[in-house]
């Protein structure tokens, strides 16, 4: 079976549980920026947790079925319907031949993630099908989603549906996310010091429009280096807080480029990172300090807590 | 004894410091490290990251059990290594990398610019850019971009102010002390001099990227170079 693209969203992309074991080649991480929504998607309609799905950016596609096939949206709330039909989240959704899925709007939250049952069919590179906008590969021949693609799904043998049929049951993902317009996110210590000890956590950021995938940057009270001498650069990773010289930091997302020589005051911590993937332009971030071994707790019990979702659903058959 | 300090980068990767300046024989030990840790797989290993004078181990933190301090087990394996200290090992192992380089006119918007810059013609900025004898201190910025060290010091010469746009697939540019090669068309703000028609990076070839972290690159002039 296949999903058309009757109209591609703002900036819709194939993403899995992205690419690692290439970032010394330059070769970026890419995947889902919410993995925690990405995984509940996926686990919603039987695929592993990190099969590819399509991550909707703010506004969604158009979406043709050319058969029946079940699917799952997780992560921001988003405008759903087939038809007249509303279409909610965090649930199974069983969708007739012929349907077409309308995707608007996000109403909370940033990141959409659609699943199908069976996945989509994408070439792995680099062992990824996720998109790498940046380096122009992978997913959709390296780019979002425009009009008239047409993404190949694994086929299942599905029961045909009659009608758009909704399961009764759903998954509540906190504590993992919140779609609230201020976030709370957790740090590491970074290898820099700001100038102000606490001036990171002192009081809360807002979120630029010139945010993307690679990075989001931050407005707020500049910060300074407590060292301003020139670096040369250094390795970076998702989730890393640089500090360019106009002091508004930047938290490097899965796009990010490999190295980089600003200053380095932080890293938020894997389980937080979900929440970034879901904040907007004009969303308020605060940040708390954090020690590795609670950071360590905190993302052992959230895989813990996907582990117990993977065998609530499969109980459901 | 290692003549490394141990860091941590978040949660996911350690990072070893040789030191924080840009200096070959610091690099050089870098891709040595990087050679021996890579050689020894272990099973936690993700990705070995090198820069100028750092290397990254990047971590599968769910291959320890949930008791266990991931970064920590890493480090005391590292102890339990004893890499040498000796750059010499991977000395033998390492690749030259031959480019054609058309530089000059339309391919080297700045060759002029880098010419007047130096006090020096522009043949001579092309004699001096290709006879260097350079070295890959790692790949970054993008996806098989190489950061190369050894061009001569008269070559400098400050980035642009205000960035291109548009710096066309395989071009060779200078950006401070050091020159590198664009592998796709975006924004950039070096100084072009010139150009390759060699593919920088595929995603779909095996391995992707031209060059590797630690690899010896020579420039060889493509007599349709343009210069006055």
């Amino acid at each position: 079976m296949s999903v058309r693209v009757l109209a591609p969203g703002l900036l819709t992309t194939l993403q899995d549980g992205g690419r690692t074991g290439f970032r010394h080649l330059g070769v970026g991480t890419s995947g889902a920026l919410d993995a925690h929504s990405h995984a509940i998607a996926n686990l919603l309609v039987g695929n592993p947790a990190t099969a590819p799905v399509l991550e909707i950016t703010l506004a969604g596609p158009r979406l043709h079925f050319d058969r029946a096939a079940r699917i799952a949206l997780c992560g921001a709330e988003i405008d759903a319907r087939i038809g007249a039909q509303v279409l909610p989240g965090w649930r199974r959704i069983e969708v007739p031949s012929g349907s077409e899925l309308a995707l608007g709007a996000c109403r909370r939250g940033a990141r959409a993630y659609l699943a199908v049952a069976g996945g989509f069919a994408a070439p792995g590179i680099l062992g990824s099908a996720s998109t790498d906008l940046r380096a122009g590969f992978g997913g959709v021949r390296g780019r979002m989603l425009a009009v008239g693609d047409v993404l190949p799904v694994v086929r299942l043998s599905l029961p045909p549906a009659d009608a758009v049929a909704i399961a009764a049951w759903w998954i509540d993902p906190a504590p993992d996310l919140d779609l609230g317009t201020t976030q709370v996110v957790r740090v590491l210590p970074g290898r820099d010091a700001v100038a102000g000890e606490r001036a990171l956590f002192a009081e809360a950021w807002r979120v630029d429009a010139a945010s993307d995938r690679q990075g989001l940057r931050l407005q707020g009270n500049a910060l300074s280096s407590a060292d301003a001498r020139e670096r040369i650069s250094e390795p970076v990773a998702p989730g890393t807080i640089q500090l360019p010289a106009d002091g508004r930091p930047i938290v490097l997302l899965a796009d990010a480029q490999t190295h980089g020589g600003y200053p380095r005051i932080g890293h938020v911590i894997a389980a937080d990172r979900p929440r970034l993937a879901q904040l907007r332009a004009g969303d308020g971030l605060r940040f708390e300090p954090c020690a590795p071994a609670e950071a360590r707790r905190l993302s052992i019990e959230q895989r813990q807590r996907l582990a117990r979702i993977a065998l609530a659903i499969a109980s459901r058959g | 004894m290692s003549d490394w300090r141990v860091e941590t980068l978040g949660e996911d990767a350690l990072l070893l410091r040789f030191g924080d300046r840009i200096d070959a024989a610091l690099n050089r030990r870098v891709h040595a490290l990087a050679a021996g840790i890579a050689a020894q797989r272990p099973p936690w290993l993700c990705d070995v990251v090198p820069a100028y004078a750092t290397l990254a181990l990047f971590v599968d933190r769910f291959v320890f059990p949930a008791s266990a301090d991931p970064l920590h087990e890493v480090e005391r394996w590292l102890d339990a290594q004893a890499f040498g200290t000796d750059a010499e090992t991977v000395a033998g192992e390492q690749r030259v990398v031959d480019i054609p380089v058309r530089y000059g006119g339309e391919d080297g918007p700045d060759l002029e610019a880098v010419a007047a810059h130096a006090g020096l013609s522009a043949q001579e900025v092309v004699a001096r850019h290709s006879t260097g004898d350079y070295s890959v201190a790692m790949l970054g910025f993008a996806a098989g971009f190489p950061y190369l060290l050894g061009m001569d010091a008269a070559l400098a010469m400050p980035r642009l102010d205000t960035p291109r746009t548009r710096v066309a697939a395989g071009s060779i540019g200078i950006g401070g002390a050091q020159t590198g090669i664009y592998p796709r068309q975006g924004p950039g703000g070096w100084r072009i001099i010139g150009r390759t028609t060699l593919p920088l990076f595929d995603a779909v070839r095996t391995p992707p990227t031209l060059l590797a972290p630690g690899d010896r690159v020579r420039f060889v002039v493509d007599p349709a170079s343009t210069t006055r």
